[in-house]
Parts: structure tokens; C-alpha cells; sequence
């Protein structure tokens, strides 16, 4: 080693070190004591572990190290409202009905945000106003069930969240119209990261659907790092999607932690069209008996563009029943990657459980990775999992040949039909609208499907 | 004029010579039916026919309509007037059997020049087409074949020919698996298409069909060639006698 000279590379977790530091002294100084302990908590999670690498097992297929490099600024320093609701129109869902709650930046947007019929008790808007108005609302839930441990993304939500959705329905109460909650990002020159923070509470019998959308509205490198934490009482009902349209030059690592009472409904949609780099955890606990969950996922993805699904479901209570089905459409040099895993406790008799993900490379470049889990201790269970990798069935091209589609069109067709049984399973109707017609500007030869609609 | 002329036809599958020399002739207005036991190379010719990936034709000629029918996509095999109804109809979730056959019917039309049928006319044209092959409307909105009964697929065959209207039809075992009153039905369908401007093949291993679906001619198709054609007495022969003897027969002529 004489005479060469070592510069020790930066260590990638200073800046947030230091900027965590500087945000104590100022916009953190006037929190409540339980949350600027629960930041700094999020922080020295974060701190010990720093970035995961491709040899945690939970991160083997995506290495983090573009992200980890990058130096972001903070979103909370952008501008926030500036943006004029046309601007907006082509990531809202057109004939949208219902309440809408708009982050620009991370910041929420009130301009933009429009609350109606909501019934009385509902509460829904800005998670750092609520804060503001109510600490004890958000202090009983926030960080109780994501927890910083084991997420060193969730662990940097913890430290440096901001704002995001507060939505609290009180028991017995429905809402009809869902909530679509939509956080955008604009173009700034230098690559800025914001920390979307979801509350979602749903009392005993109570019931609503919500839309959570990320969306870039420039082609632009930028970091969302969000957390969604989703609270179920007995007997309710929570219909979540997640529509992810990112810039396809972003970066995007997402938790949804739901937790689940006793006899409680819950469903996610899961759509994955943006982003370079992006990772989907989505984590669910039955804390009670007869539970239901019904998750569906889709992630199309084209270019070089990375998309990453983990799926963790804890049976940890009887006669609680989850059904999964994950589909990838991955076309280009792209790579979809799904990782599911079913635990089955000890106690949790009469679990029915099922996991499926199927995958279609539409290029002979394109790569997908598969693994359904399933760890089962208890001993009467119905669990059964499955994935599948391949290419379109040629039997079924040369059906619709036969009849006299073009091959191109056969093949656009099929397509379009292998990711229509995950759209088909949005309720809402407005964005089951967008989503089919996006959904045919991103796959190839969509032209014949579109004609024939 | 003949329709079709299949001239000294050799085909293999995966490497397997199965048509060794098929000769057949049909002319418009006409019914054949193709039989013969299992393995003889019967659904390999209606497959090569439609022009099925992975059935290689290694020697002969096929004129349709005077035209090279081999030389064509299997698109344009059906733009020009060929339909192959499936021994084994492929199953297609998420594809709407009325969406399905409106863009097939389409794409049909702009081939010819016609102009194409918007969602109304579509329906008016299908309406009844679904009540001869009994099928309830419903059908139309259920994905293709999935989870169709055996004979709500070979229904949703004969249905998408009557939709279609192929000048030559060729039936790969549309009788089998079916139990007597869909089979009726079946025949009920492809007969009345029966007409001047058509000529259909029905390829069967069991002459129940040819009761109801009458043809003008009866081949025998052994060892990868015609052995032996004749009339509808033929296929009442070879119900009694089994196909032994017609080898046997094609084996001394040294066929």
C-alpha cells in the first residue's frame, strides 16, 4: 500500500445525518415530544444499517446503490402550490367524483383539493395539519405498525415524514365516494426526494375505498419514499389502490402496512407503470379472526426500467382467509420482480391462503424473477401458491390468426387480455377508465385493441 | 370450378412425415368429409390447411381459389375466405367473445374493401346467428372459450363460422365429445350454410355426423393418403367394417 493514497468514499448516509440535524434544530424544534422521538428513532435505524445491498435477502434483486449515491434536496424546500389544476388533468382520473386530496412536492396543496360529501365524523386531509390540530389523532397510530426496524427506507420516512393523507372514518360510518389521494412531482434541476406519509383509519363497520396515485408530471429524476399505514377495526371495509405513473427517470420505494381486525374486509390494486428504480413492500398483519384479503398487483414495465414487488401477509390469527395475484408485463430490457411471502402462525388453524404470480416477457431481454413463499406452522390450512414465467401461448395466437387478426394484433390482444384480469378488479369506475386506456398506450401494437373497444 | 386443389401434399410435424402424398379436390357447393382412424393425418391436413405454425409442408401444392394457399399468412388464409373450426378451441381469458369476432369480422372486411361494422350493426348481425346455434346472448359478453363446456365450444365454432361466412370451412372433429342433441344442433348450424358459394370439409373419425351433416363425398385418409373416396355408402361401410380393411385394400394397390 506504500505510496498510494486512499480518499475514503463518502459515506452515503451524511447527508441525511446532517440534514436530519439541521431540520432538528429548526422545523422539527417545535414537534411533539413523541414525534421527534420516533424521528430520531427512524434516523439511527437508519444510521446502523444504512442502504440495504443486494446480499439482504430482502433486497437481492434490486441493488439501491443509484439511489444511495444520489444526492437529493429536500422536496420540503420546493415550491408546493404552484401548480395549475390543467396541469393536473392528465393524472387525475377524468370523470372523478368524490374527494381529492393533492400534494405537490410533498406538500399538500389546498388549491387543488377538493372534500365533498363527506359524512359527518370523516375526517380527511393533510396529515401535518392534522398534527397541528389533533397530535393525539396521529399519535395513536403513526409508526405503530410500520415499524422503522427492518425497512431502511420506512425507517427514513420515520425521520424525516412530512405530510401525506389523513383519513379517519369513525365506526358504522360509510363513505361512498372514494378518497383519491394523488402526489405529484414536478421538474426541478436538482434531484429533490420528499417523504409521503399515509394515516388510514377505518372504525369498527365502518367502510372506504382509497386511491393513493404517484405521478411525475415532467420526465424528471426525483425520490419518493412513502409510507402508508392502514388500520383496520372490526368488521370494517378498506378498498386501497395504489396507481404508481412516476417519471420513468425516478426513483420510487413505497410501503403500505395494513393491519387488520377482527372479521375486517380488506382489498389493494397495486399498478406499477412508472419509475426507473422502483421498489412495492407491501406488508399485511390479520390481528383477529375471520379477516379477508384480496391483493392484485400488475406491473408493466418497458426500457430499462426496475420494478420490484415484496409481499408479506402474517397469518397470525384463525380462519383468516388471503387470496394474491401478481401479473407482470415486462417488454424491453426491464425487470420485474416479485417476492411473496405467506406466514401461517402457530395458532392460525383454518387459514385458507393463496398466492399466484404470473409473468409475460414480451422481449427476449427481458427479465423476471419469481418466488412465492409460504411458511406454514400451524396444521389445518388451505394454502397453495404458484408463479409462472413465459411468453404469449402460441396455440392462442394462431386461434385469433386463424380468424383473421393480424399476428401483431393476435399478440396485442392477448396482452391486453393478461393484464385486463388485474384492471377488472378496480371498482372505481373512473379510474378503471384511465387505467384501461393508459394501458394500451404502453403496450405495443395496441392500436387493433383500441379500434375494437 | 374447384375451390380447392391439394396436389401430392407432404407435411410433417416436429420432424414426423405424417401427409405423404394427399390429392383432393373440392368444388364450390359441395361437402367432403374426411375420415379415418386416429393418427392417419387427418387433423394435420385441416392444421396445414389453416396454416398452423410448426406443420411443415415439405412437398405438394394447395390452389385455393387459384391461388397459392401455402405461400399465405394464416391471417390472410382467413381474409380470403378459409375457417377452420378447432377440434380444441383455445381458451382466452379477458378476451370478450363479441369484442373478439367483431375485430376478426373487421379486420375481414378491410382486407375485402368493405367498410367495417360499428358496435350496432355487429349486434344485429350476430343476434341471430347466437339463437341458431343456441346460444344465450350473454355468451357474447363471457371471455372466449373460458370455461366453456365442450360443446359450448364447438357451438361457439360453428358460430363464429355463420358470423364470418367462409367460402371453404373446414370442420377439425367438431363431433367429438359432443352428446347427441349438441350435435344437433351442430349439424342444424353448419347446414344452413350449406350453399352454391361455399364447400365445407368435415374431418371425423365417426360417421354419426355425416347423418345430419350429409356429404357429397367421403374420403378415407390412411397412412398419410386419400385411400379410398366415394359416396355417402361409404362412410355407412366404414361404420360397419372399421378402417382395416381400406388400408389393407390401399396396401395391396400398393397405394
Amino acid at each position: 500500500m506504500r505510496g498510494a493514497s486512499f480518499v475514503a468514499a463518502p459515506d452515503p448516509r451524511d447527508p441525511y445525518a446532517a440534514e436530519f440535524a439541521n431540520l432538528e434544530r429548526g422545523a422539527f424544534a417545535s414537534e411533539p415530544e413523541w414525534l421527534r422521538a420516533s424521528r430520531r428513532q427512524g434516523l439511527d435505524r437508519f444510521l446502523e444499517k444504512g442502504f440495504p445491498t443486494t446480499k439482504d435477502e430482502a433486497w437481492k434483486y434490486t441493488n439501491v446503490a443509484p439511489i444511495a449515491r444520489q444526492r437529493f434536496l429536500p422536496a420540503a424546500q420546493l415550491e408546493g402550490d404552484g401548480l395549475s389544476a390543467e396541469r393536473l388533468q392528465p393524472i387525475t382520473f377524468s370523470q372523478y367524483e368524490g374527494s381529492r386530496l393533492v400534494f405537490v412536492n410533498g406538500h399538500y396543496a389546498p388549491r387543488l383539493s377538493i372534500l365533498k360529501e363527506i359524512p359527518p365524523g370523516v375526517r380527511a386531509g393533510s396529515l401535518a395539519k392534522m398534527l397541528a390540530w389533533d397530535p393525539k389523532a396521529v399519535e395513536r397510530h403513526l409508526g405503530r405498525y410500520a415499524k422503522p426496524e427492518g425497512n431502511p427506507f420506512a425507517a427514513l420516512n420515520a425521520a424525516f415524514l412530512q405530510d401525506g393523507a389523513f383519513i379517519e372514518v369513525p365506526p358504522q360510518t360509510v363513505v361512498e365516494q372514494p378518497i383519491h389521494v394523488l402526489f405529484v412531482s414536478t421538474f426541478h434541476p436538482t434531484p429533490s426526494v420528499s417523504y409521503p406519509r399515509n394515516l388510514i383509519v377505518v372504525g369498527d363497520e365502518a367502510q372506504v375505498t382509497v386511491t393513493e396515485s404517484y405521478a411525475g408530471l415532467d420526465e424528471g429524476v426525483y425520490m419518493t419514499n412513502a409510507v402508508t399505514e392502514a388500520i383496520v377495526g372490526p368488521s370494517g371495509r378498506l378498498d386501497h389502490y395504489k396507481l404508481q405513473r412516476e417519471s420513468e427517470k425516478a426513483f420510487h420505494v413505497g410501503t403500505l402496512q395494513i393491519h387488520q381486525e377482527r372479521g375486517s374486509v380488506v382489498s389493494d390494486n397495486s399498478i406499477s407503470f412508472g419509475g426507473a428504480l422502483v421498489r412495492n413492500d407491501l406488508n399485511a398483519w390479520f390481528n383477529g379472526e375471520g379477516g379477508e384479503l384480496s391483493l392484485y398487483g400488475l406491473y408493466s414495465t418497458h426500457g430499462t426500467q426496475h420494478v420490484d414487488n415484496h409481499t408479506r401477509v402474517d397469518h397470525a390469527k384463525p380462519a383468516c382467509t388471503s387470496r394474491e395475484l401478481y401479473k407482470g408485463i415486462l417488454d424491453g430490457r426491464s425487470r420485474g420482480i416479485f417476492y411473496g411471502n405467506v406466514i401461517v402462525h402457530q395458532d392460525a388453524q383454518k387459514t385458507n391462503a393463496m398466492q399466484t404470480n404470473k409473468n409475460l416477457l414480451l422481449s427476449k431481454d427481458a427479465l423476471a424473477d419469481s418466488t412465492p413463499g409460504l411458511q406454514i406452522l400451524a396444521n389445518d390450512v388451505k394454502c397453495k401458491h404458484g408463479s409462472s414465467i413465459g411468453q404469449l401461448d402460441e396455440g392462442a395466437v394462431f386461434y385469433l390468426r386463424s380468424r383473421g387478426l393480424d399476428a401483431d394484433a393476435a399478440r396485442a390482444l392477448l396482452t391486453y387480455a393478461f393484464a385486463r384480469e388485474i384492471v377488472d378488479q378496480v371498482k372505481v369506475a373512473a379510474m378503471h377508465a384511465v387505467l384501461s386506456i393508459q394501458l394500451l398506450s404502453r403496450l405495443p401494437h395496441m392500436e387493433v385493441v383500441r379500434e375494437a373497444l | 370450378m374447384a375451390l380447392l386443389e391439394i396436389r401430392n401434399l407432404s407435411a410433417s410435424v416436429t420432424g414426423k412425415e405424417i401427409l405423404k402424398g394427399v390429392d383432393l379436390t373440392v368444388s364450390l357447393g359441395e361437402v367432403h368429409a374426411i375420415m379415418g382412424p386416429n393418427g392417419s393425418g387427418k387433423s394435420t391436413l385441416a392444421n396445414v390447411l389453416a396454416g398452423r405454425p410448426n406443420y411443415e409442408v415439405t412437398g405438394g401444392s394447395v390452389a385455393y381459389d387459384g391461388k397459392d394457399l401455402l405461400a399465405m399468412k394464416p391471417e390472410n388464409r382467413a381474409r380470403e375466405g378459409v375457417f377452420l373450426a378447432f377440434q380444441y378451441p383455445v381458451e382466452i381469458p379477458g378476451v370478450g367473445n363479441a369484442y373478439f369476432l367483431k375485430s376478426a369480422l373487421n379486420a375481414i372486411r378491410r382486407y375485402k374493401g368493405q367498410p367495417e361494422l360499428d358496435a350496432m350493426e355487429f349486434m344485429d348481425l350476430v343476434k341471430d346467428k347466437t339463437k341458431l346455434l343456441g346460444l344465450d346472448e350473454s355468451f357474447l359478453g363471457r371471455s372466449l372459450n373460458d370455461g366453456f363446456s365442450g360443446g359450448e365450444k364447438k357451438r361457439n365454432e360453428i358460430f363464429q363460422m355463420a358470423v364470418l361466412e367462409p367460402r371453404l370451412a373446414v370442420l377439425d372433429e367438431t363431433d367429438s365429445g359432443l352428446d347427441i342433441d349438441a350435435l344437433k344442433v351442430v349439424a342444424n348450424g353448419v347446414n344452413s350454410m350449406r350453399g352454391p358459394d361455399r364447400a365445407i370439409v368435415v374431418v371425423t373419425h365417426y360417421q354419426r355426423i355425416l347423418d345430419y351433416i350429409v356429404p357429397d363425398v367421403v374420403h378415407v385418409l390412411a397412412n398419410g393418403r386419400i385411400a379410398k373416396s366415394g359416396g355417402r355408402d361409404l362412410a355407412i361401410e366404414l361404420e360397419k367394417r372399421g378402417y382395416a380393411w381400406v388400408e389393407e385394400e390401399a396396401a395391396a394397390a400398393g397405394r
